[in-house]
């Protein structure tokens, strides 16, 4: 009987082209996502070396990063995001790639638009020149963020140079409580992690939490794993998975006989995994970090810690200058901390949930006179069916800015962006310094977190947000 | 890909850990479509005061450190973003290679596509480099070091004359230290492979591409 395998071994095991003596494996990607930010210079390498892009059919590229929220029938007023912007536009069309442009009703962020239009699927290997990559992981595919030299091997190659990844299973098990959310799981498990503590592995996460969580909440928490230094996350495909699928514009004409072959997909009984963690649900509060990485974080009923007291030096050290650059001071409750700005969206939460979940917050309330707070939807799909249900509405009448599909100020490559010293509560994955804007202090939350803090304008606890409001 | 085979150079220390590639190089400066010019904007927020002029505490600007080309640095260095923008800014600032305890996964595997060195050392040697460099600081004076890849040894010239010795073995992929030492193209090198690249589409059922689900 053959040695029972983890869902990463038979994606693995799937794509192996070959593995030469004295050579890394050649490992065969199905799909390739590319954006404005990190394609240019492969592109530009292919043309010199003469090289074509070798299946085009599976590639996909959609400007997102440098793209501005607000009129898109104006002209890009900043000419190198505009040249950037063109110069996808003009590679897509040389090289013969699909391309959801700004005028494409389907343009949207690259890892959000790639499940909804069901170009990612289970069992694939995906990648993007894009850390968050690991999102696609979700829908029980092997995807991760590879570099520009490695976007223009797998264009001329359609395989990538791997060394096959350890696996570490992350098991969750029982219900995660009300007001409690999955980037509040993933924050926490983060936290619990460290940001390097999933380096060299691909964490699979299982258990009876993780199974409970709708798509969308699975993508969340899959989108975060390269935060704990994983480089890709991912989720067993069941029927939450295949219902999701169903009917999407990309997803395989035959689809019961495509899910045939993904039911075989999750792990055997009695698989390995090199290293096992295991969670509890049940003990997980709404998350809020305090510093400038995603594992300094803390449950909104703690306080800000003392990081003099932190037993290892470097975290000691990181926690001091964390605390420095935040303004923050050790002992500080998280409920006290007023905020300044409060963005919603990122391809960690912008999804049609999330804005549900951040609408159903902030309902027949307004936006606390002190705080400038926007919404900007993963995609025009997104937004589209956001308009439908009146959700704009609701975010209109509280006092919220609502915009155009992309990455915004998540990392405000566009004009979105905090000035020095602004505070932000922050649906988005990284709170590193200068991320948002330089000089600018963001705190990771929940998107019905993000809301309550634009109503409030300090962090408050949702779990207490009928009571409260 | 220029080789590295044997480097010897100044260092920069820059004691801190967890330097994510955002601060490597900030975002305002990802827009450029080439792969060059992005060493004036290398470690950007931490490098220069608001007035745009060097800021005198930041390691990189200490005299000492002025030309360094090995940068020495504190446990996951290179994490977040995916960004190659970010070996290329150390490489175009003059770095042949990056000495610290562990490395973020992209930034190491992208470090070896644009010829520089990841050098994974112990926390205790890491440390220790971190007290000479410092003691070389104090004499106003820089510390050099030399770095062997194919024997896969970090050492301090000087201090082998001078009786205190810091020799360091580290260990590198063998096939990506293959293509390091001869600089080699490793899009050529998986295209001598084109063969069992395309008998495994076909085995998968990829031929001509599918036809369009829409329109
Ligand atoms: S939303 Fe943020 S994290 Fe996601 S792809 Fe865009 S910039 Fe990257």
């Amino acid at each position: 009987m053959p040695a029972p395998r983890t869902l990463l071994d038979k994606i693995w095991d799937e794509h192996v082209v070959c593995a030469p003596p004295g050579e890394l494996p050649l490992l065969y990607i199905d799909r390739h996502l590319v954006h404005e930010v990190t394609s240019p210079q492969a592109f530009e390498g292919l043309r010199i070396a003469g090289r074509g892009v070798r299946r085009p059919e599976a590639t996909f590229a959609t400007p997102d990063h440098n793209v501005p929220t607000t009129d898109r029938r104006l002209p890009i007023a900043d000419l190198i995001s505009r040249q950037q912007i063109d110069t996808l536009r003009a590679n897509c069309r040389e090289f013969g790639v699909r391309l959801f442009d700004l005028d494409d009703a389907d343009q949207g962020i690259v890892h959000v638009i790639g499940p909804e239009l069901g170009i990612t699927q289970p069992g694939m290997t995906i990648v993007c020149g894009d850390s968050h990559t690991a999102t696609h992981g979700a829908l029980g595919a092997l995807a991760f963020g590879i570099g520009t030299s490695e976007v223009e091997h797998v264009l001329a190659t359609q395989t990538l140079r791997q060394a096959k990844p350890r696996s570490l299973e992350l098991r969750v098990e029982g219900r995660l409580g009300p007001g409690v959310t999955a980037k509040d799981l993933i924050l926490h498990l983060i936290g619990r992690l460290s940001t390097e503590g999933g380096t060299g592995f691909v964490i699979e996460y299982t258990g009876s939490c993780i199974r409970a969580l709708r798509m969308e909440e699975r993508m969340t928490v899959c989108n975060m794993s390269i935060e704990a230094g994983a480089r890709a996350g991912m989720i067993a495909p069941d029927a939450v998975t295949f219902d999701y699928l169903r009917g999407r514009d990309h997803a395989p004409r035959d689809f019961d006989a495509a899910v045939a072959r993904w039911e075989r997909l999750p792990s055997d009984p009695g698989a390995a995994y090199e290293r096992v963690e295991v969670f509890d649900a049940a003990a997980i509060v709404p998350q809020v970090t305090w510093g400038t990485n995603p594992a300094q974080v803390v449950g909104v009923d703690g306080r800000v810690p003392d990081p003099t007291t932190f037993a290892d030096p470097f975290e000691r050290d990181s926690g001091v200058r964390a605390l420095a650059y935040m303004g923050l001071t050790g002992g500080t409750p998280i409920v006290d901390i007023p905020v300044d700005r409060v963005f919603i969206g990122s391809c960690t939460n912008s999804r049609i949930e999330d804005l549900r979940e951040a609408a159903r917050t902030v309902r027949g309330h307004r936006v606390a006179s002190r705080v400038r707070a926007m919404v900007v939807p993963g995609s025009g799909r997104v937004k589209r069916q956001a308009e439908a249900e009146g959700l704009d509405r609701v975010f209109l009448d509280a006092g919220f800015e609502w915009r155009e599909a992309g990455c915004s100020m998540c990392l405000g490559m566009n004009p979105d962006t905090l000035a020095p010293g602004e505070r932000c509560a922050s649906t988005s994955n990284r709170n590193f310094e200068g991320r948002q804007g330089k000089g600018g202090r963001t705190h990771l939350v929940s998107p019905a977190m993000a809301a309550a803090a634009a109503v409030a304008g300090t962090f408050v606890d949702v779990r207490q947000w009928h009571d409260h409001a | 890909m220029q080789p590295f085979t044997i480097h010897a150079g100044v260092v920069a220390a820059l004691d801190r850990a967890n330097v994510d590639t955002d601060q490597i190089i900030p975002k305002q400066f990802l827009k450029r479509i080439e792969r060059t010019g992005f060493g004036r904007f290398l470690f950007f927020d931490w490098r220069f005061l608001s007035d745009g002029t060097p800021d005198p505490r930041f390691d990189l600007n200490k005299p000492e450190m002025a030309g360094a080309t090995i940068l020495l640095a504190r446990r996951n260095f290179g994490c977040g973003s995916s960004r190659e923008h970010a070996p290329w800014a150390l490489a175009d600032y003059g770095f042949r290679a990056v000495i610290a305890p562990s490395f973020a996964d992209i930034f190491h595997s992208n470090c070896f596509q644009n010829g520089m060195l990841p050098v994974t050392l112990s926390e205790d040697a890491v440390d220790e480099l971190f007290q000479r460099a410092a003691a070389c600081s104090r004499e106003g004076r820089p510390l050099r070091l030399s770095i062997d890849l194919e024997s896969g040894v970090v050492q301090v010239p000087e201090a082998e004359a001078a009786g205190r010795p810091f020799r360091h073995t580290f260990a590198t992929d063998p096939f990506r230290r293959d293509c390091l030492l001869r600089g080699l193209d490793a899009i050529a090198l998986s295209l001598a492979h084109a063969d069992r690249i395309a008998a495994w589409e076909r085995s998968h059922g990829i031929g001509a591409p599918p036809a369009p689900s829409r329109p």
